[in-house]
């Protein structure tokens, strides 16, 4: 196997692992291709297994000839390990560096994990565009499904299949194509069957310094549009920045070719000022020894809140636009591959109820996300306790879950999913035994071969044991538009995610079991109510019966 | 929330807002017609058209859609004429309550009318202009009688199981000869004798000597409180020592006590100046001596005012709100107050020490550690009775000053803090932490907090005991208390579980990520800042159906049987019949099953989703009025009374 030549010492004994909310334990410390096991001698039970992939960062510290190696988990969680002699921490230490860190995907666990469940519904094949298309063809024709870029050429790092205006044909999504950043041209997001407006996205039109425009472009755009409607553009850059963009070659629509579209910018940051903001909220958040002032001024510096009030309020901008003022809207930042998706993913959450269900949420993160072209591969390949500076990395998927739990906690009865279920992408997108978040796009997962290779998160999340985890017990299915406050007063910290490995939740948890017992038995007393009511009205049916007949 | 609910949530209380019925009765002393009502965040200045009342009690505006919106005049802080603009003449006025409302006047002449008289209506001189002397809640005598007999300090020292063998009740300030802002009753350990008590209290700020706040049975160990000693540099007093000696021997499971100063250490070195200051270890036999550095009332009032100015901002951005809070030192002083209260259930508990609480004068600190010490201690304080009965003790009855903190009359400013409000949030702050652990829920402690600032019942008027005797209040108002307790279904924490031992310490979290700002509270008139569906509301309501289905089944139980027995007594022969029946729906009539379904209480009956508008969140300036879908309602009670007739 080729991980033998990383795993240097497979195995040591009498190691102490120290975690959050357990007690100290002494075990084997056991090395494998893709994880990281630890069982204690008493009973041969595992106490700790890790995903390699999971683990974001480790530090050494040797005291004598005992090594602590202390282990940083993209899941936030910190561990650590007492390992008894020198040579062998270092060895542990340095395949742990090198397992953590393949470079080739295909060494990856997705392609090594062979389920031990059934697999009843292969979630490769449960979202297909063409399925999706279905519904939205009953209520337009307006729109049709294009197959131009089914050899991902004209645009690579979009899916084989979008749908487009239908009055546009092919060859003029090339020449569109040509005028947007790495081809991403204008494609439908959102249709509002309410009134019929929609959501499309895009990349940066290549305007550059000498204004260039496309008329293909023009038209695409304009072929949204109803007869004399007005659409707004929603540029997720500062005015500032796009203007600045121009010189590289990118730009934004101008009035003047766009006549029927009113440009709005709102400011929505990217890369390294994400990352840093999320490692300077994690590193506030571990820090118990803070005094009050010290930690509410680490939670204002790391900005984490500000972003999620950013991207929730210009998705309610967006949703503000269709909904409220009856009008189209096409958005895009720079490339289209990050802010763009926040704000039309979580535009669509706030406005179909559809993609509130647990299906429609998949659904959504299948299109808006992974069929879109986010890059997953490069944006999760590190999490909050990264110290290398690569520049690709951000949580921009993340930021879209936290704004998620945000209105999950404003309307707690709108969602048929939990905050479990948010957590869970929130792991997997990060660290995985599933292919669901490999690779960057659809072009590449398809080269490899993630279909065949590998298995699909939505085919373990949704057989209904898993599924049974994820409920929300307070759903009641609700049809309305539901507007968050993005009041600062009204945004909280996460704190099932970021202050998970911190505190104890015992009595949250007591609680919220207390929750579920209280509407289980509510369920019950209905059915038996409900059988009694049946049984009475019989007897006396039967009782009327039987007076009547002597 | 339900939609028909709404008119009542925005009039706070049940009792501060005059019911339908009788609002007619009220005589408008001022109408002025097509004020404006502004949204308090909106940067569009969106607004409500309507009419204000001024009545002899309360502010009223109606607005165009009949809302009705009731303000105290008890509960109004300040009101403010601003600049003078096209629209009319702005007038603002903040509450003790934490609403805050903004009005057009649009001529400058009626805003000034109302204006002047808010001014005289919400700044009475004499008690006996206050609400309480004029409200009838329509309760006989022994109705009000009753209601003040409701909570018995002596039975809640008999329920610690006090008077015993090393505590007796004391009556040495039966007429307040000793000490004016301390209650008639007081316990003290037996071995204190008068002389010693007489002396100590000479020894001790405003006479307020060391007495029993609660016995912990269990530990054998007392919580006393006091207020400063006038010990200035050097001074001592053998009596005081010999008080504090007596306390410490009641005490047979530990040898020495704590005495707690809940100043920080430079206050109470100050005092010292003042000829007042702290004990000195070596001249009181056997006492661990403690600062834990809580700020004074003048911090606090000056801590929240500048909270409330950052949240009132238009606009507000998540930098300013936490470097906001973060500079208004709030949830610092919060987390002080607790973790004060923490060290004192810890000596008690861990250590089996008895503890000696006091501050300055021993009414503000002292009943906040006290109080919520006890709280920490003993689970019938998570009560709606019990806490009921903590607030009368360690708060009323020692003599915690309401009326100056609270400003109930036109006083000194200076007077005024939110002491007991703090004692609340650190209440709050618990219930987070233990959502099982209180009988009462966060409405309980806002309503409260309501009735603190509304004088209509006479709880919380004057400043002591003294005070209160001599305003007789017992005759003229009405105690808020059992009208709390017949809403009680209101307060009642659906998660609640009650725990089998009396003395189940609570040991909460203080690190600084469990504080959260408290919305509920200092932004309790702010509906939009909230969340539009609440998790507790539909578990109450769901608590409250499943306590009716219990009683319905019940009843469809006996009436099952009745039919049963009807039918062995009458067809013994079909018994076999109908058992086949009762097993296989299918054989049943259709016409009753269907008619059955209908009327069926629908799980999800009750609808909590509130229709939101988007000028309320600030997107942007263009927005317009959120079409709100009615919510389904079917009550319960309807499906019961259909299938009944």
């Amino acid at each position: 196997m080729e991980f033998a030549e990383l795993i240097k010492t497979p195995r040591v004994d009498n190691v102490v692992l120290h975690r959050p909310f357990y007690p100290a334990v002494e075990g084997t410390l056991c090395l494998t291709g893709h994880h990281l096991i630890l069982s204690s001698r008493q009973d041969n039970t595992e106490e700790l297994w890790l995903l390699h992939s999971n683990i974001d960062s480790i530090e050494k510290r040797f005291v004598g000839s005992l090594g602590t190696i202390i282990i940083k988990c993209k899941d936030l969680r910190i561990i650590q390990l007492d390992i008894p002699g020198m040579e062998e921490c270092l060895n542990i230490a340095s395949s742990i560096e090198a397992l953590s860190t393949l470079d080739s995907i295909t060494l990856m666990y997705p392609f090594f994990y062979r389920p031990m469940f059934e697999v009843v519904e292969d979630g490769w094949h449960t979202f297909l565009p063409e399925r999706e298309f279905k519904l939205l063809s009953s209520v337009t024709k307006e729109w049709r499904l294009s197959y131009i870029n089914k050899d991902f050429s004209v645009c690579p790092s979009y899916p084989p299949i979008v749908t487009v205006p239908s009055c546009i044909d092919d060859e003029a999504l090339r020449k569109v194509a040509t005028f947007r950043h790495g081809g991403r041209f204008p494609v439908l997001s959102y249709y509002h069957e309410k009134n019929g407006m929609v959501m499309i996205r895009s990349s940066q039109p290549l305007t550059s310094t000498n204004g260039r425009r496309c008329k293909e472009d023009e038209q695409l755009i304009n072929a949204t549009l109803g007869p004399g409607k007005r659409g707004y553009i929603i540029d997720t850059r500062s005015l500032n920045v796009a203007q600045q963009a121009r010189a590289k070659g990118g730009g934004f629509e101008q009035e003047a070719h766009y006549p029927q579209w009113r440009r709005i910018h709102k400011s929505i940051e990217r890369y390294h000022i994400l990352q840093e903001s999320l490692i300077k909220l994690v590193e506030a958040c571990n820090d118990q020894s803070h005094n009050m002032d010290r930690w509410l001024s680490k939670l204002e510096a790391s900005n984490w809140l500000t972003h999620i009030k950013e991207i929730l309020t210009t998705a309610c901008l967006a949703v503000q636009c269709i909904d409220r003022e009856g009008a189209s809207v096409l958005i895009h930042g720079t490339e289209g591959t990050d802010s763009t998706l926040q704000v039309t993913s979580l535009a669509q959450i706030i406005l179909e109820p559809r993609c509130r269900t647990i299906r429609g949420f998949e659904a959504l993160i299948e299109r808006e996300w992974l069929q879109a072209g986010h890059p997953f591969q490069q944006r999760c390949a590190q999490s909050a306790y990264s110290n290398s500076k690569q520049k690709w990395e951000a949580p921009v998927f993340f930021l879209f879950l936290d704004c998620v739990w945000q209105i999950l906690r404003q309307f707690p009865c709108s969602f048929e999913f939990n905050e479990h279920f948010l957590i869970m992408l929130f792991e997997h997108s990060y660290a995985s035994q599933f292919g669901t978040f490999l690779g960057n796009n659809e072009s590449e997962r398809c080269k490899l071969k993630l279909q065949q290779k590998t298995m699909s998160l939505w085919s373990w999340v949704n057989r209904p044991s898993e599924l049974n985890k994820f409920i929300n017990p307070l759903f009641e299915a609700n049809s309305l538009v539901i507007w968050p406050s993005v009041a600062p007063q009204s945004l909280q910290l996460w704190e099932g995610v970021f202050l998970r490995w911190n505190r104890s939740s015992k009595y949250l948890d007591e609680a919220y079991d207390e929750m579920i017992n209280i509407i289980e038995y509510n369920k019950e007393l209905q059915a038996k109510v409900n059988t009694l009511r049946r049984q009475l009205a019989e007897l006396e049916t039967e009782d009327g019966g039987m007076q009547e007949s002597p | 929330m339900l939609s028909t609910h709404i008119s009542l949530e925005d009039t706070p209380t049940l009792y501060s807002a005059p019911s339908s019925s009788t609002k007619r009765s009220y005589i408008w002393r001022l109408k002025v017609e097509q004020v404006k009502l502004l949204d308090r965040f909106s940067t569009s200045n969106k607004s409500l058209t309507g009419t204000l009342y001024l009545t002899a009690t309360h502010l009223l505006f109606i607005d165009s859609l009949q809302k009705e919106t009731w303000i105290l005049h008890h509960h109004i802080a300040a009101v403010e004429k601003l600049a003078l603009t096209t629209a009319g003449c702005p007038l603002v006025i903040q509450c003790k309550n934490f609403r805050i409302v903004h009005f057009i006047v649009p001529r400058e002449r009626d805003c000034h009318d109302i204006y002047n008289s808010l001014l005289q209506l919400s700044r009475q001189a004499k008690y006996e202009d206050l609400y309480a002397f004029s409200y009838n809640p329509k309760q006989n005598e022994s109705e009000q009688i009753q209601g003040w007999q409701l909570i018995d300090l002596a039975e809640e020292y008999r329920r610690m199981d006090v008077p015993n063998l090393n505590w007796k009740l004391s009556d040495a300030n039966r007429d307040y000869k000793i000490c004016e802002t301390y209650p008639r009753d007081l316990y003290v350990p037996r071995a204190a004798n008068k002389p010693t008590i007489v002396g100590s209290s000479k020894f001790r700020s405003k006479g307020r000597f060391p007495v029993l706040s609660y016995y912990h049975q269990d530990k054998q160990a007392a919580i006393c409180r006091c207020s400063q000693p006038l010990s200035g540099f050097s001074a001592r007093c053998l009596e005081d020592e010999h008080m504090l000696q007596a306390i410490n021997k009641a005490n047979p499971s530990n040898r020495y006590m704590y005495v707690m100063d809940t100043r920080p250490k430079l206050n109470a070195m100050a005092n010292r100046a003042a000829g007042k200051g702290y004990e000195n270890e070596d001249n009181y036999s056997n006492i661990r001596f403690q600062f834990v550095g809580i700020e004074n009332i003048h911090v606090m009032r000056t801590s929240l005012q500048k909270l409330l100015e950052v949240n009132g901002t238009k606009g507000l951005s998540v930098s300013d709100f936490f470097s906001g809070l973060e500079s208004s030192g709030w949830l610092r002083h919060i987390k002080a107050v607790l973790d004060a209260a923490i060290f004192l259930a810890k000596a008690i508990v861990n250590e089996s020490a008895s503890v000696l609480v006091h501050c300055s004068d021993g009414w503000d600190r002292t009943s906040q550690v006290c109080s919520l010490g006890t709280l920490l201690l003993d689970s019938y304080y998570r009560t709606i009775k019990g806490f009921m009965v903590l607030i009368e003790k360690d708060w009323i009855s020692f003599g915690h000053k309401f009326s100056d903190r609270c400003g109930h009359l036109d006083g000194d400013p200076k007077e005024v803090s939110p002491v007991f409000t703090q004692f609340l949030e650190c209440v709050w702050h618990l219930t987070e932490q233990f959502p099982q652990a209180f009988e009462y829920n966060e409405a309980f402690l806002l309503q409260i907090h309501e009735h603190v600032h509304s004088c209509q019942f006479g709880n919380f008027l004057g400043n002591c005991q003294k005070e209160r005797e001599d305003l007789k209040l017992r005759e003229k108002t009405y105690s808020l208390w059992p009208f709390l307790l017949d809403d009680q279904e209101k307060y009642l924490n659906p998660f609640y579980t009650p725990s089998s031992q009396k003395f189940t310490v609570l040991e909460p979290n203080t690190v600084p990520f469990n504080f959260k700002f408290w919305r509920n509270m200092y932004h309790q008139f702010d509906r939009t800042l909230h969340p539009r569906q609440s998790v507790f509301k539909l578990i109450m309501n769901k608590n409250d159906q499943n306590k009716q289905l219990e009683k319905e089944i019940k009843e469809l139980e006996s009436k099952i049987k009745q039919q049963k027995t009807r039918h062995t007594d009458t067809v013994l022969t079909k018994e076999s019949l109908h058992c086949i029946h009762a097993d296989s729906p299918a054989l049943k009539p259709s016409l009753c099953f269907k008619k059955e379904q209908t009327l069926l209480p629908v799980n999800d009956a009750i609808r909590t989703i509130e229709g939101s508008n988007t000028a309320d969140n600030r997107y942007s300036e263009y927005a317009e009025e959120f079409s709100k879908t009615e919510p389904a309602v079917v009550s319960l009670e309807y499906g019961v009374a259909r299938m009944t007739c």
